[in-house]
């Protein structure tokens, strides 16, 4: 071995060996008691794949999955929708545009778990007040005390701050346009809606893939926003897959339980990046 | 003087100069009722800061209505009360000092073994390196916290220097991703007459690569900043100590203890959103260009 590579191995090694030590050997710890009654602490035995099979039968878990999926989908439309409307306003021969772009991009500066409690204000006081005054029924009590109505309020909290990072990506991409196609576009009278479905979507496409990949997976894991809105409820309407994981393994001595149920979230997750990469790819080729 | 030893200060007077009789031309091109719209938005992110800041300057008996009114009587003790529950003091210093250790500790490191993997990916053990850590991504904390808490309490890494570790390491996936990116446009040839000269590989990657790579540890400085300044999952459940609260994780014991006390909840926000907030107004241009650079690589 030259002295040069050895040195490229000592560059790399020490970092594989503690990537392993702090996240490969949980990772295998946990596949390994998803097979056990482990409750966290005293002695455990094997169960075989009971773990796996009571999942499919446990309300609290599919719940939770099924919330999870709901949020998570939504405010991925919602932020993608309103960052690329945003990216291209920010775009756009407006005036104070770097400061606009400043202001924007501050809830990303923000710890969510911070963001939930203001809102958490405003949801409980500020909005039924509101309500009340428009004689609108729903709105005029806290809509995070509603069964039916508290996912919203973390929709809208999730997106208040993810579409600060979404627009700085978009935004990025709309810098790669050159500037030429537009006046191509332009000269031959293109409407200003053709030109967005003709040049620029397509042109951000790669962005939009990044985007939407990375906001759905971050939302998959949502858990600071809804201990600070909802803490999981009313009941348990809102409790989020991490949230079960944490609660149950943390506190209700479900350890092994928990970590088949983590067994199957990451197998899930897997799935959706992989399919969602498939297809947006297909359709970016597609253009 | 060359161009190069004048400071940002006195080249920008030259830009705007330069720039202005294009923007002159240009200025019946500014777009008004869009500039509006973005007004009107802009309220969208102000409102619930106002909110903030106004409920945080508040006497008790003033939260009867919807929250936005101005404070008639202003209660600055709102602040010291806040400073003293939540012992913010202590709290500023284990965040500083968690985000600090993982802002330094990433770039050092993970660039370092992001050169290594970019200019060895035609050997294999480099080539699984390196889709190894990059399909990690795919691993949300999560996932593996339940292990991987009972791991760090084992190894007595239970602490904010533990803390720190971890978003080194679970960052590495991301950031060898984006720095092997960078690393691959930077021709070979510097290196190789380095080599000439006799220079050794460590030497080369302190002298001519670590320089190079400086927008890009930039942007995964600001990026690692925000990440460990924000987080409450992993110091929720990593800290074992009390004593030991990262800014975020002392909002929530503090909510858990005093939920009603709102006055005081909310100048203990404010106080915990300020040091990153005051950062990220003297440094906006540059953050903002930061994370773009992160997403064209």
């Amino acid at each position: 071995m030259t002295q040069s590579s050895k040195a490229f191995y000592w560059m790399a090694v020490p970092a594989l060996v503690l990537f392993v030590t702090l996240h490969t050997v949980p990772a295998l710890t946990g596949v390994f008691f998803s097979f056990t009654d482990y409750a966290g602490y005293g002695k455990w035995n094997f169960v075989g794949l009971e773990n796996y099979l009571s999942l499919f039968k446990d309300d609290r878990v599919l719940s939770s999955y099924s919330f999870t999926f709901l949020f998570a989908i939504t405010t991925t439309v919602v932020v993608n929708i309103l960052a690329l409307g945003l990216a291209l306003l920010l775009n756009a021969k407006i005036k104070f545009q770097t400061a606009f772009r400043g202001l924007f991009f501050i809830p990303n500066v923000l710890a969510i778990l911070i963001i939930g409690y203001v809102f958490n204000f405003i949801f409980s006081n500020s909005l039924p007040l509101l309500g009340q005054w428009l004689g609108i029924d729903w709105l005029s009590t806290s809509i995070l005390a509603n069964e039916d109505l508290a996912w919203l309020g973390i929709v809208a909290v999730s997106a208040w701050q993810a579409i600060a990072f979404s627009v700085i990506l978009y935004l990025a991409g709309l810098q790669t346009i050159p500037a030429e196609l537009y006046e191509a576009a332009g000269l031959d009278g293109a409407s200003y809606w053709r030109q967005f479905s003709s040049i620029t979507f397509p042109m951000i496409g790669a962005f939009f893939t990044i985007n939407m990949v990375l906001s759905l997976k971050g939302f998959l894991q949502a858990f600071d926003q809804i201990v600070a809105l909802t803490n999981g409820g009313p009941g348990t309407a809102t409790e989020s897959v991490a949230m079960v994981i944490y609660r149950g393994g943390f506190q209700g001595g479900e350890y092994g339980y928990q970590m088949a149920n983590s067994v199957v979230y990451l197998l899930v997750i897997v799935a959706v990046s992989v399919i969602q990469l498939r297809t947006l790819q297909r359709k970016e080729a597609d253009f | 003087m060359t161009r190069t030893t004048d400071t940002p200060a006195t080249v920008r007077p030259v830009t705007e100069q330069r720039r202005s009789p294009r923007r002159g031309r240009l200025s019946g091109g500014v777009n008004w009722p869009l500039t509006a719209l973005a007004a009107v938005l802009a309220l969208t992110v102000l409102i619930p800061l106002y909110l903030t800041v106004v409920t945080a300057l508040k006497t008790p008996d003033q939260l009867g209505g919807s929250g936005f009114e101005w404070p008639t009587r202003i209660r600055l003790e709102n602040f010291s009360d806040a400073w003293n529950l939540t012992n913010f003091p202590r709290a500023l210093l284990v965040s500083a000092i968690v985000t600090v250790g993982a802002v330094v500790l990433t770039i050092l490191s993970n660039s370092l073994v992001a050169y290594a993997i970019a200019r060895n990916l035609h050997k294999p053990f480099f080539k699984f390196l390196y889709y190894f850590f990059v399909a990690a991504l795919f691993v949300p904390f999560p996932i593996i916290m339940l292990p991987a808490t009972k791991e760090m309490a084992v190894l007595g890494l239970d602490n904010p220097v533990g803390l720190f570790l971890l978003y080194t390491v679970y960052g590495l996936s991301f950031n060898v991703f984006v720095y092997t990116a960078f690393i691959h446009s930077i021709p070979r040839e510097l290196e190789e007459a380095a080599t000439m000269d006799g220079a050794s590989t460590w030497g080369i990657f302190r002298r001519i690569i670590f320089p190079l790579l400086t927008p890009m540890n930039a942007t995964v400085g600001i990026l690692t900043c925000l990440w460990a300044w924000n987080d409450f999952l992993l110091p929720l459940v990593i800290l074992s100590d009390p004593a030991a609260r990262t800014l975020p994780l002392a909002q929530y014991v503090f909510q858990s203890q005093f939920n009603t006390n709102y006055t005081v909840a909310f100048a203990s926000y404010l106080m915990a959103m300020a040091p990153l907030l005051l950062v990220y107004l003297f440094a906006q241009r540059w953050v903002i260009s930061g994370v773009m650079r992160g997403s064209i690589k």
